[in-house]
């Protein structure tokens, strides 16, 4: 708990500060607080979302213009004339317009991939920039001047003593807001969107919503970031809100440390104090004056890049001795309500279903006219000798590709231009061959990912933590599952600790917790010792007693010939054999086709 | 059969693999003679692709990799082909956009930088060993079958007349046919001379070919041998499909 | 507009759009070798221009002096390197010769009348000067980071050229330069007035692309490079290191970077910070190619010169805006279109 006596000591800081600093300091604070805030967003965006952004200082300025416009213009057109000059009106229309626009752009550039999201930030970045110097009405290049100081309640916060408080209570909120966000089933559907949106996607999750919410709210951040800043300057011009601040906006983030939010302020503030410090110093060492401090940060940031791609925030808190960190687990209440499950269809109903299935890349014929069906209540193995095309049916099947002739029935709906999201709403859940986990999420995390779908609240509930009761509702199934497939004992352990084994088994438990009626498990054991494909083995078994249909594809012939019920065996993407596991191995061309053929 | 040296080619010592914190190969010793043709057989997941990447400098490792009478220890790959190592890898890696002559011609790009301008006649005899690749020498290298992108993949490696040629499941995907001409060609090249390194899954065919194995299993070499023994050692293909005896009653049927 | 303000418009687009064509084809292979999105070509432009301005002068540049201090700890690291392993001789020489070299540019550039030699000496010594820093800067920055995340090479891209315009303000100072044009005089062509500058840059820039084809098509060193961008574990099988595919392709962009810069310097007025922008709008030639085809790329990135040469005329203060929405769209065709495989880390 001595983690708290550190956040208290920084309260006590913070209300002291513009009471004994000299003005020039609390200045300081002010513009670290104002940068954090956009930060906070960016880390938020780059750190948890990996998508990474040029431009949320052309948000800044949205913010900053808005309210200047609104409160320095004499005659206000008609439809806006309602806002009559408050600030506190000029924040709701910034807010409502950064949220269209930001929406707008989302919308547009949201969905580019790789290098391309970044390269559209920069676009939109400098063309929002020119835009506030070319447009008239916003002073051109001048900027505008003379904006009101912000009174709250009476209280005129006309001096930078003032506006400190206003600053930091809104930086230390937006921090809260964040990370209640991040702990919450929204959270982890965010969380996710760094390297495993395919598997989130198979898990229910909306990735492209969950993108634009982040978005929406790193771009309101810098909105109200840009607000505060206008009415603490009393002026604004376009300098500040240009591509070298967005660039500038991005050292912060990634010196102070992308990977939590106290990154921001560590970020923010590093940076500003050294930007000080250099402006003063360079100049007498250059012998001229210049903005030489670029070339410093510049090297800072390739430097820190290439030793500590983490930033300083992971480095500051290892000098923390270990017992003053945060070790506080994620608690689960036992004593809510179960989640509600799906009702499991009659055992022997038939569940999913190949017709002709046929997948064609270019030339190469993956799968051709694949056969084969799923009931309920039973475990159906697909085999065959690698580059057989087991995993590209696997594909099919699970709606992650879509076959080129034929097709694939799910409960009696066919699954063309069905995406996976809809066919895990549909009751089909799966594990990957290459394990798609979180690595650094604890494996109660993970797994709670799982049940995505079972749950209902959203982002303003979960950033105000009004969603406790649902959320323990989930990771209490979280935890029943992780004890049922024998990992109680791993819950708050990182999910990337674990051996391949257990990881994989994680993926089990993870796909259990989505109340599945039909499971594609893709070489569950794998990496198993003995012991533990024996007890994976026996849940298998439990779970189709229970009804469930389950599909694996597996290497493992001992264990696929004294589990399953039924096997398909392929090569060259085609079916050469179905059977019982005991036809199986006395087929001739399963044995050729697994050894080669004899001379 | 033997017209191999005595003198160590190359010799793996506790040779150590972990991505992340899972170990894929636990301690590796092997021994390849000048002249052999080496085969390491195994099921899946067994650890042979991890084991070439290894020795290739593909993947960090731990542990000695002697070649050549150098010492290596987590070798650069580039530093391992300048020393005479020639891998054909399981995705074949070929430069698909390029035509099929461009491929070959840029598996000498060593020899041309050290100035040996003589890489026309291996072109030639490349050639010769591989007819297919002459007809279709002006082709885009993506455009090639399964099998044609196989000989492009081995004819690539052997531009650069590699001291050993190492081939990691060169069957892999071919259909049975193309499988045994591609086995020929290693007979063929073992008896010129060269020293090959072979991975395969396909036990069998590999144990016809090769003057020594090793049959791994969950990242440890669990048997070696003359293949001619492990050929017939009723063991290997317990490791493979993992079956009850009924099943090797059945073998010997 | 009449027939001859179209021409005159259509000619400053064209000339803009042959350096942005230089620029694209730059950042195309240098992303397609490398993955890394060179930001800081735009400063290899500057560099060139000031530089070329500066000898014309009669000034000591002090560019040169850059090139000592980057050599030098270059050719520190070497040492350094070769002490942790073992001294290996034609290394020790490679080093001594990349420390000479820079000695050599220094002692020239003091002892030589420079204003007073010809202008394509000056040229070409501008060029001596610049393109080691292609090489230099991959080594330093960029090749300890060769398996990073494509998201923290931009980063440090970015970086790079935030650092070098900072330097570039130490180097130049901030007053902006032009120098003299190539040969005097125009061309009537018809009634149509054509300057010679505009011929220069347009031949410059068709010899420079043809070479390069040239070269990519034909040489063993070209192919090797191409086969880089094709497949890296490919090339680096034989012996193709993604090292000196870096930095043979960093020496290339450098050296397509500066060119350009000489080739605009008389026409355009360039400050320390002019470089951004134009190589960005050689980075929207590169997008509108997909970031794989050349001659897509080219075509795009004259077309951005016609369009910023037009707007100019109907509407000149949103000329930037024009230019750089129009590149969403492109961004978004592109996207649609592009393999998308998970940028898993």
């Amino acid at each position: 708990m001595k983690h708290r006596y550190l956040i208290a000591i920084g309260l006590v800081f913070l209300t002291l500060a513009p009471l004994v600093l000299p003005t020039y300091q609390v200045t300081l604070l002010n513009y670290i607080g104002l940068y954090a805030l956009v930060v906070l967003g960016l880390i938020l965006l780059t750190g948890v979302g990996g998508m990474t952004s040029f431009g949320q200082a052309a948000f800044v300025g949205l913010g900053a213009y808005t309210t200047a416009y609104l409160t320095t213009t004499e005659q206000l057109p008609a439809w806006l004339s309602w806002t009559a000059g408050s600030p506190w009106l000029a924040l709701l229309v910034g807010i409502t317009l950064t949220a269209a626009v930001a929406l707008f752009l989302g919308a547009l550039t949201l969905r580019l991939s790789g290098h391309y999201l970044p390269l559209g930030t920069i676009a939109w970045g400098i063309s929002l920039y020119y835009l506030f110097g070319t447009m008239s009405s916003m002073g051109g290049h001048t900027g505008i001047s003379g904006l009101p100081s912000l009174s709250f309640f009476g209280l005129l916060l006309d001096k930078g003593e003032k506006i400190f408080y206003l600053i930091w209570v809104i930086l230390l909120l937006a921090i809260w807001i964040t990370s209640n966000l991040l702990n919450s089933r929204e959270g982890r559907a965010i969380r996710a969107l760094k390297g495993g949106q395919l598997m989130a996607e198979s898990m229910g999750v909306n990735t492209f919503r969950s993108k634009m919410v982040i978005f929406l709210i790193s771009a309101l951040f810098a909105a109200i970031s840009g607000w505060l800043y206008a009415h603490t300057q009393r002026f604004v011009n376009p300098t500040p809100f240009g591509l070298h601040m967005g660039i500038d906006y991005l050292f912060m983030a990634l010196i102070g440390g992308v990977g939590s939010v106290w990154g921001a302020l560590v970020g923010a503030g590093v940076l500003t104090m050294l930007k000080q410090w250099l402006q003063d110093w360079l100049p007498l060492i250059m012998g001229s004056n210049g903005q030489y401090e670029t070339i410093v940060f510049g090297l800072l940031i390739v430097f820190m890049m290439q030793r500590s791609p983490g930033g300083l925030w992971p480095l500051l808190v290892k000098l923390v001795p270990m017992r003053w960190r945060i070790q506080q687990h994620i608690l689960i209440n036992e004593n809510v309500d179960n989640l509600s499950r799906r009702p499991l269809p009659e055992k022997g109903e038939l569940l999913l279903e190949a017709h002709d299935v046929t997948r064609r890349f270019g030339g190469l014929v993956a799968n051709n006219k694949m056969n084969l069906s799923l009931h309920a209540g039973e475990v159906l193995a697909l085999i065959g000798p690698n580059g057989a095309g087991k995993s590209t049916m696997f594909n099919q099947l699970s709606a992650v590709d879509t076959p080129s002739d034929g097709e694939v029935i799910f409960m009696g709906t066919s699954l063309q231009g069905k995406s996976s999201r809809q066919v895990a709403n549909m009751g089909m859940s799966r594990t990957f061959q290459h394990v798609k986990l979180l690595p650094t999420m604890t494996v109660l995390e993970n797994v709670a990912l799982g049940a995505h779908m079972r749950g209902s609240k959203g982002v303003m509930s979960a950033a105000l933590h009004r969603e406790r009761e649902e959320e323990q509702r989930l990771l209490k199934e979280a935890k029943y599952q992780l004890e049922r497939v024998g990992l109680g004992d791993h819950l708050y352990a990182e999910a990337g600790s674990l051996a391949l084994g257990q990881q994989r088994i994680l993926e089990i438990a993870r796909a259990l917790c989505a109340d599945p009626c039909v499971l594609l498990l893709d070489e569950p054991a794998a990496g198993l010792r003995f012991k533990e494909k024996q007890a994976l083995a026996q849940l298998l078994t439990k779970l189709k007693e229970e009804g469930l249909a389950i599909l694996l594809v597996e290497h493992d012939m001992d264990f696929v010939m004294n589990l399953v019920d039924r096997i398909v065996v392929m090569e060259f993407g085609e079916k050469i054999a179905e059977g019982k596991p005991e036809e199986i191995q006395t087929n001739p061309a399963v044995l050729e086709a697994y050894l080669g053929g004899e001379e | 059969m033997n017209q191999s040296s005595n003198i160590d080619l190359l010799k793996v010592s506790d040779l150590k693999v972990a991505y992340g914190k899972v170990n894929a190969l636990t301690g590796i010793d092997l021994t390849l003679k000048e002249g052999q043709l080496v085969t390491v057989i195994g099921p899946n997941g067994a650890g042979k692709t991890t084991l070439l990447s290894a020795i290739m400098g593909v993947l960090p490792s731990s542990g000695i990799i002697r070649f050549d009478d150098k010492e290596f220890t987590s070798p650069e790959v580039e530093t391992l082909v300048g020393h005479g190592l020639g891998l054909v890898p399981e995705k074949r890696e070929l430069f698909t956009s390029m035509s099929v002559q461009d491929n070959l011609l840029l598996g000498a790009f060593l020899r041309y930088r050290k100035g040996d301008k003589t890489y026309d006649k291996t072109l030639a005899e490349i050639y010769s060993l591989f007819p297919r690749l002459w007809e279709r020498r002006q082709q885009q290298a993506g455009t090639l079958s399964g099998g044609e992108r196989q000989m492009l993949a081995i004819g690539r490696a052997m531009m650069s007349k590699p001291k050993l040629l190492m081939l990691d499941e060169p069957s892999l995907g071919l259909a049975p046919l193309i499988t045994r001409e591609i086995f020929r060609i290693f007979s063929d090249l073992r008896r010129q001379g060269v020293s090959i390194l072979l991975v395969e899954q396909n036990a069998r065919a590999a144990l016809r070919v090769a003057d020594y194995a090793y049959v791994l299993e969950g990242g440890q070499v669990a048997m070696q041998g003359p293949a001619a023994e492990l050929a017939n050692d009723p063991k290997v293909i317990e490791t493979y499909l993992g079956l009850a005896n009924k099943h090797q009653e059945l073998l010997s049927s | 507009m009449n027939f001859q303000i179209a021409t005159l418009l259509g000619q400053d687009g064209l000339t803009n759009g042959a350096i942005y064509a230089l620029l694209a084809l730059s950042i195309l292979l240098v992303f397609t070798v490398t993955r890394i999105l060179l930001i800081p070509l735009g400063e290899f432009v500057t560099f060139g221009a000031l530089t070329m301005a500066a000898i014309q002068m009669g000034k000591a540049p002090v560019l040169e002096w850059l090139l000592l201090l980057l050599t030098t700890i270059d050719c520190s690291l070497d040492i350094y390197q070769q002490a942790r392993t073992r001294i290996d001789k034609t290394k020790l020489q490679k080093t001594a010769l990349k420390l000479g070299y820079a000695l050599l540019m220094v002692g020239l550039m003091h002892y030589l009348n420079l204003a007073e030699t010809p202008m394509f000496f000056q040229a070409v010594l501008t060029l001596c000067l610049i393109v080691p820093l292609g090489p230099i800067m991959y080594r330093l920055f960029f090749q300890p980071l060769a398996d990073a995340p494509a998201l923290v090479l931009l980063i440090v891209s970015i970086a790079t050229h935030v650092a070098m315009v900072g330097v570039g303000l130490l180097l130049f100072g901030p007053e902006g330069a032009r120098t003299q044009p190539f040969s005097d005089s125009g061309f009537r062509l018809g009634n149509v007035m054509l300057k010679s500058q505009t011929l220069w840059i347009i031949l410059v820039s068709i010899v420079l692309i043809v070479s390069l084809f040239i070269a990519f098509e034909r040489t063993l060193y070209g192919k090797a490079l191409r086969a880089t961008a094709v497949n890296r574990m490919g090339a680096r099988l034989q012996g193709i290191s993604p090292v000196f595919a870096g930095k043979a392709t960093f020496a290339l962009a450098a050296f397509l970077g500066a060119a350009s810069g000489i080739l605009i310097a008389p026409i355009t007025t360039l400050y320390y910070d002019s470089g951004f922008i134009i190589s960005l709008k050689g980075f929207v030639g590169a997008i509108i190619g997909g970031l794989i085809s050349y001659p897509i790329a080219a075509i795009g990135a004259v077309a951005v010169g016609m369009i910023e040469a037009f707007s100019m005329f109907w509407a000149s203060n949103y000329k930037e805006i024009i230019v750089f929405t129009l590149i969403i769209p492109f961004l978004i065709w592109r996207s649609m279109n592009s393999q998308h495989v998970e940028d898993e880390e």
